[in-house]
């Protein structure tokens, strides 16, 4: 092997760009439709603001234009470092970042035109679909292709996680997409009714898991470490609580369709199998926070530090609310509720955005040939704000779910109704406005990071930065227990 | 089994890969496959009949408009749910459903049965201006449908789809496509509103079909 082989850090700092810009957007979006449930004159009478047509851009533009940017570009950047190896294929990298850019892009321009599945996060139509499934296969080879050049025999598990996201995604896209097209914007699923709906809720929980758990899972399992300073608290247990998680996720789907039409049997097996999964998901949050025994100091010296501990306690609180919500007594009150949005929110904000955040901010002056970030104050500033939007969104929403439970299912003395319908809306309609304020003090945050990032990339702009080699010669063959995560 | 067995799968991505493929496959088969051949029993009883164009028309409208994300067509099997919105929902009410539009959130109220509830009238304004009826509402309106035609052709080739799909389809029926070339989206989603739980129904097994279906309606 050549001695001057370097990382390809490149596609790694266009990913962190992507992910910074999408966040922006897709959190900007966010705050609108939200503010449209408070004040729906904000509707404009436009048909591509209008909330129906923007809502999937929110959530595509949150999901997989910000995580997916955020989860290739760490993906690219963990696989190499732990691999000791430049990434295979540099074109074909490069291709999955502009092909991924132009996915998001088609996808958020047409469906507020109405160009729409209407399948909840699988929204694209047809055209997409087709994109997204060849960019996905060409990342699984980039990936798969750089693990088989690895010098590190042994994979570390981040690389697990990132590899199931990718198989499973790739898995579940190809399935829960597959339409017969009747023009050029518009087609049918090859589903209707009832097995249609247990596709959709297939597909839409476990891109939760694989997607939205996996993927940033593999990010913790690196960064996690990597900001602690000292290894992964039991990397046995990561193996236990990996193939308990992949392999529990995809019976859980059900739960989304408890009391409906769906057969009885199928709700009962989804709701047992949403309760097992509590314990691979407390495995891997316990694992991360025991990483940081020994190094609690560094909480007090390190924003990105706080980012994780506090991403991991929200991933504790909510996977236990996902698997009591799946309950199906608990479930014939808060479904459909806003309950269902606090969760998703104190999952994605709490969960998934502060991995992430934790991570960009571990990963960037690394990529970016800087010592640290441009400014320690504005990571503490953004900690804040994302943490206190993060609590009002998610406790006002609490709030406004167990509400309308309770006032959907009230009744008199005499069997009859108490509540209208529209009562219980205007009882929460205050706590649409608070979790408005919440959405608006996160996107400052994303700013703030912004800005952090544009002035850290300074010398990145300037192509004044160098390159840096891969650690060579190869370390020793056998290796055994897993080598902590590689310095740099 | 000792940890050093289980090393060659940490070791080989392939290995890995593989096994991450099938594990992750499991559950999605137990639950799906069955589901899929139930549902493939499912058919609506005698009488009940594919989305005629001006409903298709309605449906993809409803669809296209995003109204799933807020309105629910899928009454549970609880008591607070009947006494509200009447009988609950069954499999074979949405066979004809591609995608199903069950929903996931209820920020209006659900309508599995809205059909008949409210005069066409009252659907026109209430999608027009919301809160001209409703003064508390925090639906959007939707004042360009009442502008936008429908496209007969269209519709037709729509047809054409879903009966490829398996859809009952005959070529009368497709044929009728082009009588509502020319009508509004409005009139097209109202028709497809006021159809919602008595033409989707269960049908009476007499000749009876365009008679409403036997649902327990309540109020409110």
């Amino acid at each position: 092997m050549a001695s001057t082989e370097y990382y390809n850090d490149r596609v790694v700092r266009l990913f962190l760009l992507a992910a910074t810009v999408w966040g922006i957007v897709g959190m900007l979006l966010g705050m609108y439709v939200a503010a449209e449930l408070a004040w729906p004159g904000l509707n404009l009478g436009i048909p591509w603001v209008t909330f129906s047509r923007i809502r999937p851009d929110h959530t595509f533009g949150v999901i997989f234009a910000f995580g997916g940017s955020a989860l290739m570009g760490t993906c690219y950047y963990v696989v190499q470092r732990t691999g000791h190896t430049r990434l295979a294929w540099d074109r074909l990298a490069e291709c999955t970042f502009w092909g991924w850019q132009l996915i998001c892009l088609l996808a958020m321009a047409t469906m507020p035109l109405g160009i729409t599945q209407s399948k909840e996060y699988a929204e694209p139509e047809w055209f997409i679909d087709i994109l997204i499934a060849i960019v996905w296969v060409s990342f699984g080879a980039v990936f798969f292709a750089t693990l088989a050049r690895r010098r590190i025999r042994h994979i570390y598990v981040a690389n697990w996680y990132y590899g199931a996201f990718i198989i499973a995604v790739g898995l579940l896209h190809v399935v829960n997409n597959l339409a017969l097209p009747a023009s050029l914007t518009k087609s049918y699923p090859i589903y209707s009714g009832v097995a249609d709906a247990m596709v959709q809720w297939w597909y839409g929980h476990n891109a939760v898991a694989f997607f939205l758990t996996a993927g940033f899972l593999g990010m913790m399992y690196y960064f996690v470490p990597r900001q602690a300073r000292q290894p992964l608290w039991s990397y046995r247990f990561s193996i236990v609580n990996f193939w308990a998680l992949i392999s529990i996720y995809m019976w859980a789907g059900a739960h989304h369709l408890m009391y409906t039409a769906l057969p009885d049997w199928v709700q009962s097996v989804g709701m047992a199998f949403s309760l097992v999964l509590l314990m691979p998901s407390w495995g891997s949050a316990a694992n991360g926070l025991l990483t940081f025994n020994g190094s609690w100091h560094r909480l007090k010296s390190d924003p990105a530090a706080k980012f994780m501990v506090l991403a991991l306690v929200f991933y504790a609180a909510s996977t236990s609310e996902g698997s009591m919500m799946a309950i199906k007594t608990v479930n014939s009150l808060s479904h459909y509720t806003d309950w269902t949005i606090a969760h998703v929110h104190s999952g994605s904000l709490g969960w998934v955005a502060m991995i992430t955040i934790g991570s960009l901010y571990a990963m960037a002056p690394r990529a970016l040939g800087r010592p640290a970030m441009h400014s320690r104050k504005g990571m503490e500033l953004h900690f804040w704000l994302h943490t206190a939007g993060t609590l009002l969104y998610v406790i006002a929403m609490w709030i406004a779910g167990v509400t309308e439970g309770m006032m959907w299912r009230a009744t008199q003395p005499d069997g009859s109704l108490t509540h209208a319908f529209i009562d219980s809306l205007m009882t929460i309609r205050p706590l649409y406005m608070v979790r408005w304020f919440g959405g608006v003090l996160i996107w400052l945050g994303m700013w703030v990071m912004a800005w952090n990032l544009w002035y850290t990339a300074a010398d990145a702009r300037r192509r004044i930065i160098l390159p840096m080699p891969v650690p060579v010669p190869e370390p020793a063959s056998a290796q055994t227990p897993a080598p902590a995560p590689a310095a740099g | 089994m000792a940890y050093r067995h289980f090393e060659s799968v940490e070791k080989h991505a392939w290995m890995l890969g593989i096994l991450t493929a099938v594990m992750v496959s499991l559950g999605g088969l137990a639950e799906i496959l069955p589901t899929f051949v139930e549902a493939t029993r499912v058919k609506l009883a005698a009488g009940g009949k594919p989305y005629d164009p001006l409903r298709l028309a309605g449906r993809d409208i409803y669809v296209r408009e995003g109204c799933y994300l807020c309105h629910s067509q899928m009454i549970r099997a609880l008591r607070f749910e009947t006494q509200r919105y009447g009988r609950f929902s069954t499999a074979e009410e949405s066979v004809y459903d591609r995608p199903f539009q069950w929903g996931s959130k209820r920020t209006g109220p659900d309508l599995a049965r809205v059909g008949g509830k409210y005069s066409d009238d009252w659907q026109r304004v209430h999608l027009m201006d919301p809160r001209a009826v409703v003064p508390q509402s925090n639906m959007p309106a939707y004042p360009w449908l009442a502008t936008a035609r429908i496209d007969g052709a269209d519709i037709a080739a729509r047809m054409r789809t879903l009966r490829r799909l398996g859809d009952p389809y005959t070529d009368a029926d497709i044929a009728a496509a082009m009588s509502v070339d020319g009508r509004t989206e409005l009139d097209a989603l109202v028709a497809y509103l006021q159809g919602l739980g008595l033409a989707n129904g269960p049908q009476p097994a007499q000749a009876g079909a365009a008679a409403a279906a036997p649902v327990a309606r309540t109020s409110p």
